[in-house]
């Protein structure tokens, strides 16, 4: 905690959490993408699917996939930029036992045809936390830098991948591991102290047994 | 480097060194957050602009909200002052417009710096740009004071909450104006003690009020309830700088905000199931906004 997580962030309204985390959840999505979007799909769970409208959560959430941040004046218009770049927009309403209240799970399809699936949570004050990136569980808050490293469930991965930061003198301060199964794809979430160079994540992104390597910049 | 764990700790450190508990907190937030001193009142000082900007829109702005359920009321009340005619006088009046104000900006999607949430965003730049204003104040000690209120923010969000889905309305709204009544009372030349006592007079105030927007949208009755916010602060600013003292000492007064929270049904915490948005009017206005689509409990 810090001076600017009480007197701050600068957001646009009305509610943090539908609002502003809304945003984050769908940069996100956007970043896991890596391109530009052709279809968004979005379920919206919970308080989420009774009161997106009022909150203008919808807008937030197609901001956020647009790459806007929670401060860009431009949320209120962002169906509008949507509908010109001609993204296709899908929302829906209903249950997901076990979520947070404030859930959504956002489907995005890109121009290239790659193809993502983010759920994640708004937990208030605008911070969030991605519980899923396809079919792999996660627990990615998002406050710091993190870098999410899809890869082959053999041995070595992680030393691998640790190695290749601690050259670059990157300290982490948050590592998980999740797969969907054993020798099947894994992802790695390594939430680092300050900043990385992006070259970083295409050199790791070349390496063996490597799927994807992206950097998420949620704050 | 500051525990933010007792706001005790902040007193007896400006005591010591003789020195504002904003210039503490500014120092001590340089050094945990890796940068200079100046960066960091740079960064206040642009939060402080969106401030003042969303204030000055919402008096000029007559928008309504996303929902259609409010608007406009910051216009009607700065006229009221401006025309001398309001009760409160031109410090409170204004005040209240610009606490108005700058929820109403919040409320229709425009750009406002939570403070310490989205629902309380109009408490403390009401009574720092108000107080500037009518006091010919600089703009650099309006910053400054920012930094005090953050430091008891920081206290209040550590030792109980600052959520209303955790702690209701007082969590929220009185943590707003307990920060806002301790940056008044150091912008008046108050003593440390002197701005302990004024957070601990605003919470003791707003002690046990319920978080219950009506169809769980910040605007009713949260908009009205910054203006209701403002005004504690300056009255607990006010009792403070004429040397009146809270008889319970601030962190004493927060661990009771904490646990009257935690002592809370959830129906009054920011699940829009109780309070005013379980009034016949209020589920309405759910209805208003929301149609049949919504939850059959409301």
């Amino acid at each position: 905690m810090d001076v600017f997580s009480i007197i701050g962030p600068v957001m646009i309204g009305p509610s943090s959490s539908h609002t502003a985390g809304a945003v984050k959840i769908g940069n996100a999505a956007a970043s896991l993408l890596g391109e530009e979007p052709a279809s968004a799909d979005i379920l919206f769970v919970g308080s989420f699917a009774k009161t997106y409208k009022g909150h203008g959560t919808d807008k937030a959430v197609i901001a956020g996939i647009l790459g806007m941040k929670p401060s860009d004046s431009r949320i209120k218009t962002s169906m509008n930029l949507a509908k010109e770049k001609g993204i296709k927009i899908a929302f829906r309403q209903g249950e997901l036992p076990g979520a947070h209240p404030n859930t959504m799970v956002i489907t995005l399809a890109g121009k290239r045809g790659k193809k993502v699936s983010v759920q994640g949570a708004s937990i208030g004050g605008g911070n969030i936390v991605i519980n899923r990136i396809n079919s792999y569980p996660v627990n990615v808050a998002g406050q710091n830098t993190t870098l999410l490293v899809f890869h082959r469930d053999v041995p070595g991965m992680i030393s691998d991948v640790t190695r290749l930061l601690a050259i670059r003198d990157v300290n982490i301060n948050h590592f998980s591991l999740s797969r969907n199964r054993r020798g099947g794809a894994a992802v790695m979430a390594i939430e680092i102290d300050g900043e990385m160079d992006d070259d970083i994540a295409q050199e790791i992104n070349r390496a063996h047994n490597i799927l994807s390597a992206v950097v998420l910049r949620l704050n | 480097m500051f525990a933010y764990e007792s706001v005790q700790e902040l007193i007896s450190a400006a005591d010591k060194q003789g020195k504002k508990i904003s210039e503490l907190v500014l120092r001590d937030q340089a050094e945990y957050l890796e940068k200079e001193s100046n960066a960091i009142y740079e960064q206040m000082h642009k939060n402080f602009l969106v401030m003042k900007k969303a204030s000055e829109d919402g008096l000029k702005k007559n928008t309504r909200s996303a929902s259609g359920l409010t608007g406009g009321n910051a216009i009607k009340m700065n006229q009221v002052v401006e025309a001398g005619k309001s009760i409160c006088g031109r410090v409170i009046g204004k005040a209240i417009a610009r606490a108005l104000a700058v929820s109403e900006t919040n409320a229709c999607m425009g750009r406002i710096v939570a403070a310490p949430t989205a629902g309380s965003c109009g408490i403390l730049p009401a009574a720092v740009l108000t107080l500037a204003e009518e006091h010919h104040l600089d703009e650099h000690d309006a910053v400054m004071s920012l930094f005090t209120a953050a430091g008891f923010g920081m206290v209040i969000a550590k030792k109980a909450s600052i959520a209303g889905a955790e702690g209701g309305c007082q969590a929220e709204c009185g943590s707003a104006a307990a920060m806002a009544a301790a940056a008044l009372t150091e912008l008046m030349g108050g003593t440390p003690q002197m701005a302990g006592h004024a957070c601990s007079i605003a919470i003791k105030n707003i002690l046990g009020l319920v978080c219950d927007p009506v169809a769980g949208l910040v605007e009713i009755p949260c908009i009205k309830r910054n203006a209701s916010g403002v005004s504690n602060a300056f009255i607990s600013a006010d009792m403070a700088l004429a040397g009146i003292k809270s008889a319970i000492p601030a962190d004493e007064v927060i661990e009771a905000m904490k646990k009257v929270g935690d002592a809370m049904p959830n129906s009054l915490k920011e699940t829009a199931e109780g309070g005013l948005a379980a009034t016949p009017t209020g589920k309405a206005l759910y209805k208003k906004v929301f149609g049949r689509c919504g939850d059959e409990k409301l």
